[in-house]
């Protein structure tokens, strides 16, 4: 019998945490897929219950492991905190029989595309945009035509460190350390120059992490685990390197943290142990040293007044982190804000832009949209960038990073 | 040979459902007699379904019973072709750990070269290589080709092939007397649960009742003596190894564990008990303690493993002395004639054995009966492969991928073999999962309900798994319960039948009710209890109700 069971992950299951499951089923509750997909087994049978019969036989290792978003939900809901996400996101890279296509690679290597993109804009942009170029994409990569695809910017967001800001930092008495993630630096550079510019007044000189890469986690969603690992190990390298200098490093994406965090020693068993505690997002970072005493908010624009919708990414909520963004934005005097029940967006990283998955992701996401649309706010706030890309997609809602609203809220 | 008269007379009749008996059956059927087999309660009720489902290469008794050994690996090999969908070729380890004597394992390997059994020396590297699961302090290891074997398929299979060649299978009927004229048995008489009593007659009866069989010898009025040796195993919640591991030394307490299906079993113990003692398999604390405490010695992951339940069952090893535990009594065949032995014509015995060497246990007694029938057809059990082996088709993965199949579907092709086209799973409701633990769908239910004759939760249960995976039938009991509500139209009888299958599910449960396994068990009991109120019904009354457990 095949021995394929036996390979470098196999070490972290050691703990045989699934066995912890009560068969209570409260994960596929809820389940955002399951909610909306009957061929989706639901995250207790393509988990603990289907782990037991992929240790006899890999053979028992299906697709339809694949329409699981990774949201962590069903982890969140477990009372016997079975790493039910884990489990499963583990046996679709252990067992994965097909080599990943271009598709694929090209989702997940958001570094290497927002290189070329961001040399190229605005004509990528209008490439992308162009109907022929959707129709492309659909066809032939299965990519959903229907899918506006994130828009590369001019300047990255390192360049525009560089020439804007990396000098005055060390002006500062205090420093921490930045990891942008590569939406912020390819994609939307809002977030990180608002997240520099909030630093700045609350007396933070901000240092980049050197030579920073994605955190991989599009590269384990896309079926490569050997490249999410070398992405790891590298970026674990260069966190540890930094923090000898900068000990704090924060972060404006609810993802890269959560992975950098979590899914490095769970799915990829990495040591991170000496890491994982260092990271935090910047909206935790600002509520707690307000909390204690430590950070006063500046004063506020005095007209300022902002209606907002929440939305607690997936994996805010696995963080347990939302708490910190909404009190934080709590805090901003004349902010009105609205808790939006927490549901998943359905676009889980680069799964919604798949020509299979663009119709259920929307399902998935459908309940959210409304509660956005009864909300009447001004502004949906998240944390998550491919949640906003999603939100304003399917509601026309303007998304913005809890960190830009504090920024416009500050008065110059 | 004559043919017999009617309906209630037979060439042969074979007492005893489980391997032993049902091997007779099948053989005897093949070889174009007119079989009937009465069993008490159901088919593997008795030791078939109380052992470690191990495939035994013979290693274990090549230093004591070389003759058995060799026996064991010759039977070994034809398992492998005629019961293909029941083995899984795992192939096993004789671990040495610190303090064992190596100089054992030298006399191992050359007793079991000299049985015909392919047994190498490996180094420890390799054995940890092959097997991550061992003790990783290991001294020593002897690759041997043990596998594993279900032997709830195997019976069912040998069951299923001698219907198919007109043999009638009468279960939860117990033998009651063994009719004689002269000096020869003629028949006997069967009584259901009720207590209803039926006739049977045929010239030639084969006592294979396994321990019981003292009992059924005595009804003919000739003494067997057996020796009950008693084994406990535990079942883990999952596989931890992939591979039998076996202690290299000689046979003791706690020093096998096997891989079966998608669990893995430990043990066992072997203690003499009373023949009085016979239909108790309730496993104390201390054979728990003992079995845990030599079982992380090989895995030393089981400490922290998950055990879904315990359970016993007796040895039917013949007396042959006043050994103590039974650990040195022959696993050899002993086939009694008993005109020869007592001169009592058409009696015959087939009981010690193994399970590995069943076949040939059925062959020799089959040869028996043919003697005494005068009828010279020949063995062929050996090369015909059994209902679910038949040479098919491989399953090609290129194929899979074009037309994927349900992880239900795998599951029960696994279960079923070849007659996985005898599910019907097309539609979507077909393919809802009634367990969802072993995954087991509402189409083998339904298989399992026309095809096998499950009638109550517990046959079932041994056709199919059902309720046998980590929640012990939390989910699935009730809902099996209410498809055979509405496909017989007697919801009574099978709200009874709830009650006895989750109180036999308890019993396993609560010699290792602890942790995870004892808040499962907390969790099953509010399902049923708080929420469909099953403690609010009244129990169910022996008379009427399949009283297949003990």
């Amino acid at each position: 019998m095949s021995k394929a069971t036996h390979n470098f992950f196999i070490s972290s299951i050691s703990d045989n945490n699934f066995e912890q499951c009560l068969k209570c089923s409260i994960c596929t509750v809820y389940c955002p897929v399951s909610a909306v997909e009957p061929l989706f087994p639901g995250p207790k049978q393509a988990g603990p219950d289907g782990e037991r019969y992929r240790l006899k036989n890999p053979r028992f290792t299906d697709d339809s492991l694949k329409l699981c978003l990774n949201c962590k939900r069903c982890e969140v809901a477990c009372p016997h905190d079975v790493r039910i996400g884990d489990i499963i996101q583990r046996a679709r890279l252990q067992n994965s029989k097909h080599k990943p296509g271009i598709r694929a690679r090209l989702l997940a290597s958001t570094d290497l595309v927002g290189k070329i993109a961001t040399r190229l804009t605005p004509a990528f942009n209008t490439i992308l945009s162009l109907k022929t170029t959707k129709e492309y994409k659909h066809r032939m990569l299965g990519i959903d035509r229907h899918f506006a695809f994130p828009t590369y910017a001019r300047v990255t967001f390192e360049k525009w460190f560089e020439k804007n800001a990396a000098k005055k930092q060390s002006g500062f008495s205090q420093q921490v350390a930045y990891f942008h993630g590569c939406h912020v630096n390819y994609n939307d550079t809002a977030p990180g120059i608002a997240f520099v510019n909030v630093m700045n007044k609350l007396g933070f000189g901000v240092t980049l992490i050197n030579d920073e890469k994605c955190c991989g986690n599009p590269f384990m969603a896309n079926g490569m685990p050997q490249k999410a690992l070398k992405l790891a190990f590298h970026n674990l390298n260069q966190l540890r390197l930094t923090s000898q200098q900068v000990p704090i490093v924060l972060t404006t994406s609810s993802t890269c943290t959560f992975t950098i965090r979590d899914e490095y020693n769970f799915v990829l068993g990495l040591d991170n142990h000496d890491v994982r505690d260092k990271i935090s997002l910047a909206t935790r970072f600002i509520y707690k040293k307000i909390e204690d005493g430590e950070l006063i908010l500046p004063p506020v624009k005095p007209d300022f007044k902002l209606r907002i919708a929440y939305h607690s990414a997936c994996h805010m909520e696995k963080l347990g982190w939302s708490f910190y963004s909404s009190s934080l934005l709590r805090m901003i005097p004349g902010v009105q804000l609205i808790m939006l029940d927490s549901l998943c967006c359905g676009m889980a990283g680069t799964y919604g832009f798949k020509t299979e998955n663009y119709r259920r992701s929307l399902k998935i996401g459908e309940p959210l949209f409304q509660a956005i649309r009864e909300a009447e706010a001004d502004v949906v706030v998240t944390d998550c960038e491919m949640c906003k890309q999603q939100i304003e997609a399917a509601t026309g809602a303007r998304v913005l990073h809890p960190i830009e609203v504090l920024a416009m809220a500050l008065d110059d | 040979m004559s043919n017999p008269r009617n309906n209630n007379s037979f060439h042969v009749i074979v007492i005893g459902g489980g391997i032993t008996g049902t091997g007779v059956a099948r053989d005897c059927a093949l070889r174009g007699l007119k079989v009937l087999l009465i069993e008490r309660y159901d088919i593997t009720h008795g030791a078939t379904g109380r052992n470690h489902g191990l495939m035994h290469s013979g290693a274990r008794y090549a230093v004591s019973d070389p003759a058995n050994a060799a026996e064991c690996m010759a039977e070994n090999l034809i398992l492998r072709r005629i019961a293909r969908h029941c083995v899984e070729e795992t192939d096993g380890l004789f671990i040495s750990l610190p303090g064992d004597d190596l100089n054992y394992q030298h006399r191992f390997a050359d007793a079991c070269v000299g049985a015909g059994i392919n047994a190498e020396i490996i180094s420890t590297r390799e054995a940890i290589a092959l097997e991550p699961a061992v003790n990783p302090n290991l001294i020593g290891a002897v690759r041997v080709p043990d596998a594993a074997i279900d032997p709830f398929r195997l019976t069912l299979a040998n069951v299923l092939d001698a219907e198919a060649h007109g043999a009638t299978i009468l279960t939860h009927h117990a033998v009651t007397r063994i009719l004689t004229s002269g000096s020869a048995t003629v028949g006997v008489v069967a009584t259901d649960e009720n207590g209803n009593r039926a006739e049977f007659h045929a010239p030639v009866i084969v006592n294979a009742a396994g321990i019981w069989g003292q009992h059924i010898a005595q009804l003919a009025g000739v003494t067997l003596n057996m020796f009950p040796a008693r084994g406990a195993l535990l079942i883990f919640g999952h596989r931890v190894n992939n591979m039998v591991i076996n202690r290299c030394r000689k046979p003791s307490n706690g020093d096998i564990l096997v891989p079966d299906d998608i669990v893995c079993v430990l043990g066992t113990t072997s203690d003499r008990v009373p023949l009085t003692e016979i239909d108790n398999t309730h496993v104390t604390n201390h054979e728990v303690d003992l079995l845990l405490s030599e079982g992380v010695k090989l895995v030393p992951r089981l400490a922290s493993t998950r055990i879904l339940r315990a359970y016993a069952g007796i040895r039917p090893l013949v007396a042959a002395d006043s050994a103590a535990t039974g650990r040195d009594i022959s696993r050899g065949i002993v086939c009694i004639d008993h005109a020869l032995r007592d001169g009592l014509e058409g009696f015959i015995t087939i009981t010690g054995g193994k399970m590995m060497t069943y076949r040939l246990m059925a062959q020799q007694a089959t040869d028996l009966v043919c003697k005494k029938l005068g009828s010279k057809a020949r063995c062929t059990t050996a090369d015909t492969p059994l209902p679910g082996s038949e040479p098919g088709p491989e399953t090609n993965e290129e194929d899979e991928l074009l037309q994927p199949v349900s992880f239900a579907h795998r599951a029960a092709e696994g279960r079923h073999g070849s007659r996985i086209d005898m599910i019907h799973d097309e539609r979507p409701e077909q393919r809802a999962l009634v367990c969802e633990c072993e995954h087991v769908s509402t189409a083998e239910v339904d298989y399992a309900i026309s095809q096998l004759r499950a009638s109550s939760l517990a046959r079932l249960r041994r056709r199919t798994r059902l309720g046998m995976g980590t929640c012990q039938g939390k989910m699935c009991a009730c809902r099996a319960a209410a498809m055979m509500a509405q496909r017989d139209g007697k919801p009574e009888q099978h709200i009874a039948d709830l009650n006895t299958f989750l109180s036999e599910r308890w019993k396993g449960i609560r010699p290792v009710a602890w942790g995870a396994t004892l808040s499962e068990a907390q969790l099953s009991a509010l399902t049923y209890q708080a929420l469909c109120g099953t403690n609010l019904i009244s129990s169910p009354t022996p008379s009427t109700l399949p009283q297949n457990e003990v």
